[in-house]
């Protein structure tokens, strides 16, 4: 790229400015490249990459058990949504009956999930626009839900709670207690933040008309998620393609027809609030006692008490744990709607113990490519706002 | 595997009333089905997949490459296709030689698919006709080889 701009006086050129990878408001190492003339924007390209792991690529030499550890760190922001989209596509491929008792709880704890990760989205995007105090507020909150992660998995973060076949451990007796005390105080909590944003007519300005995505373009660029539904396109895969039980229950899709950053903001904000009648209902649904992963000798480990007083149990725990599990030949492509739209997994198994292929197909990365239809034409500040607004997580756009 | 049931499948059936030709093999495994197609009828299989009023897949979800060395054709390359009205989804499937792999770009269909090729280009040097800016998208520019390969070191190289 040339560093000399040569003009004769008088003539116009625009200037080409480089966002990133190191800025506060990228949410991330995300690099925009912007051509500006004057404060608009001309051209948006985002340049990513900078965060590249090689998950893919370390999945295919672990055995399916190990792998789950790495899905964590794909979307940081919710792990427990990678875990699941990532163990239901092998218990899909194994044809594994999860039991309902963790399924349940996979539901509950996939919903506590999505508030997590919208509080962070929210209280950057605010911070992002000026609004501190939301910033700080949201992760309060967002404490909460973390300290019950770590009461059940002993991390606030990285969980891998989910395995294959059901969850890691099973939860204390008193969780739920714990929960609920997040489901008595939550909406309050969320009305607070509304208050703060809402009816404000600064945030309003920042948002309302801002980065405009049609229902169309949205569909053709393969956006998913709160972008996909704030442009009225009610598509949401706990719904159309239910899975861990989710047809079981009681939620509605919330959907805007502005396609604004504005629209986005309602429609995220309105899903906290559903997600919270999700857990509700679950705490409702989960039985106290049961099994919490399901009985596959072989392929789900069997409990601490059948190893160590059993001699087939002793075998399978120690197969399990140097074999691994051989899932038969196939490919199977499982989507989960994480917080940021459809996680898909697809995992190719070759019937031995290490997935073939994994390929994350991360809402991130598709929804980043529709940044220049947010931004151009805007102005720079409103590169924040959309920026803020596809609520991207660089660990999912690189992997 | 292909068997009776295979034609059953309504997408299928529609396809080769279309083109008797166009659908190589199904599979169907796991309750999803996944149709082989020549690389040469992609484009058009596509553009019938999307504009067909009873089928409409206009939304696609992802594109994986997955490579199968040391079998010839090397390159496996699936098309994640959804139908958002019919709720339904749909593998498309192609297969491209290892000493030269080229596919015809699908962006003019699904514009999604522009960096869903880059990244392909990028991890497994699959060449994509007609794309309007194949360049690497998550390795350095300036990077040789292609990490997703499966002759490629896990750790890498350097």
């Amino acid at each position: 790229m040339s560093t000399t701009i040569e003009t004769p006086a008088g003539q116009r050129q625009p200037m080409v400015l480089n966002m990133g990878p190191q800025h506060p408001s990228t949410h991330g190492v995300l690099r925009v490249i912007l051509e500006l003339d004057g404060e608009t924007v001309l051209k948006a390209e985002p340049v990513i990459g900078y965060l590249h792991t090689g998950i893919e690529k370390s999945c295919e030499a672990k055995t399916y058990s190990q792998a789950i550890t790495l899905t964590d760190r794909i979307d940081y922001l919710a792990p427990l949504s990678n875990n699941l989209g990532y163990c239901l596509a092998v218990e899909k491929i194994l044809n594994l009956e999860v039991p309902k008792r963790a399924q349940y709880i996979r539901v509950l704890l996939a919903e506590l999930t999505r508030v997590a990760s919208h509080l962070v989205w929210l209280g950057t995007h605010a911070i992002d626009l000026g609004a501190m105090t939301v910033f700080l507020y949201c992760f309060r909150e967002r404490e909460e839900i973390l300290k019950i992660l770590e009461y059940l998995s002993g991390q606030r973060m990285m969980t891998s709670y989910f395995r294959i076949g059901g969850l890691a451990l099973e939860p204390p007796p008193d969780w739920l207690d714990r929960v609920q005390r997040i489901v008595d105080t939550f909406p309050a909590h969320i009305d607070e933040y509304e208050e703060l944003l809402t009816g404000n007519r600064i945030w309003q300005a920042r948002t309302k008309g801002v980065g405009c995505l049609s229902p169309a373009d949205a569909i053709a660029w393969g956006v998913s998620g709160p972008l996909l539904r704030a442009s009225g396109v009610a598509y949401d895969v706990r719904k159309m393609f239910p899975y861990s039980s989710y047809d079981e229950f009681d939620f509605e899709v919330k959907t805007q027809t502005a396609g604004d950053c504005y629209a986005r903001y309602q429609v995220r904000v309105a899903e906290m609030r559903e997600s919270l009648k999700i857990v509700k209902q679950a705490m409702a649904k989960i039985p106290p006692t049961g099994p919490f992963r399901a009985n596959a000798p072989g392929i789900v480990q069997p409990s601490r008490e059948e190893m160590k007083t059993s001699i087939e149990g002793l075998i399978y725990h120690f197969k399990i744990f140097t074999e691994g599990f051989a899932p038969p030949p196939g490919e199977v492509y499982q989507a989960i709607e994480s917080p940021r739209g459809e996680l898909g997994f697809f995992v190719a198994s070759d019937g031995s113990a290490k997935p073939y292929r994994v390929k994350v197909r991360a809402p991130s990365f598709i929804n980043l490519q529709s940044l220049p239809l947010l931004a151009v034409g805007r102005l720079i500040a409103d590169v924040v706002a959309c920026i803020g607004t596809t609520d991207i997580v660089l660990g999912e756009v690189d992997r | 595997m292909e068997s009776q049931d295979a034609d059953k499948n309504p997408v299928v059936h529609k396809l080769r009333e279309w083109n008797a030709a166009a659908v190589s093999e199904v599979i169907e495994f796991r309750g999803e089905v996944t149709i082989v197609v020549a690389r040469e009828r992609l484009l058009a299989v596509a553009e019938y997949l999307v504009t067909e009023p009873s089928l409409r897949f206009s939304f696609l979800s992802d594109v994986t490459p997955v490579d199968r060395f040391p079998l010839e054709p090397r390159f496996e390359l699936n098309y994640h296709l959804l139908s958002l009205d019919r709720r339904e989804r749909l593998r498309l499937r192609v297969w491209t030689s290892g000493a030269d792999p080229v596919v015809p770009s699908v962006t003019s269909i699904w514009p999604t698919a522009n960096w869903h090729e880059r990244e392909s280009f990028d991890l497994f040097g699959i060449r994509f006709e007609g794309h309007p800016d194949l360049k690497r998208i998550l390795m350095p520019d300036d990077w040789e080889g292609h990490p997703l390969r499966k002759d490629y070191p896990t750790e890498g190289y350097r």
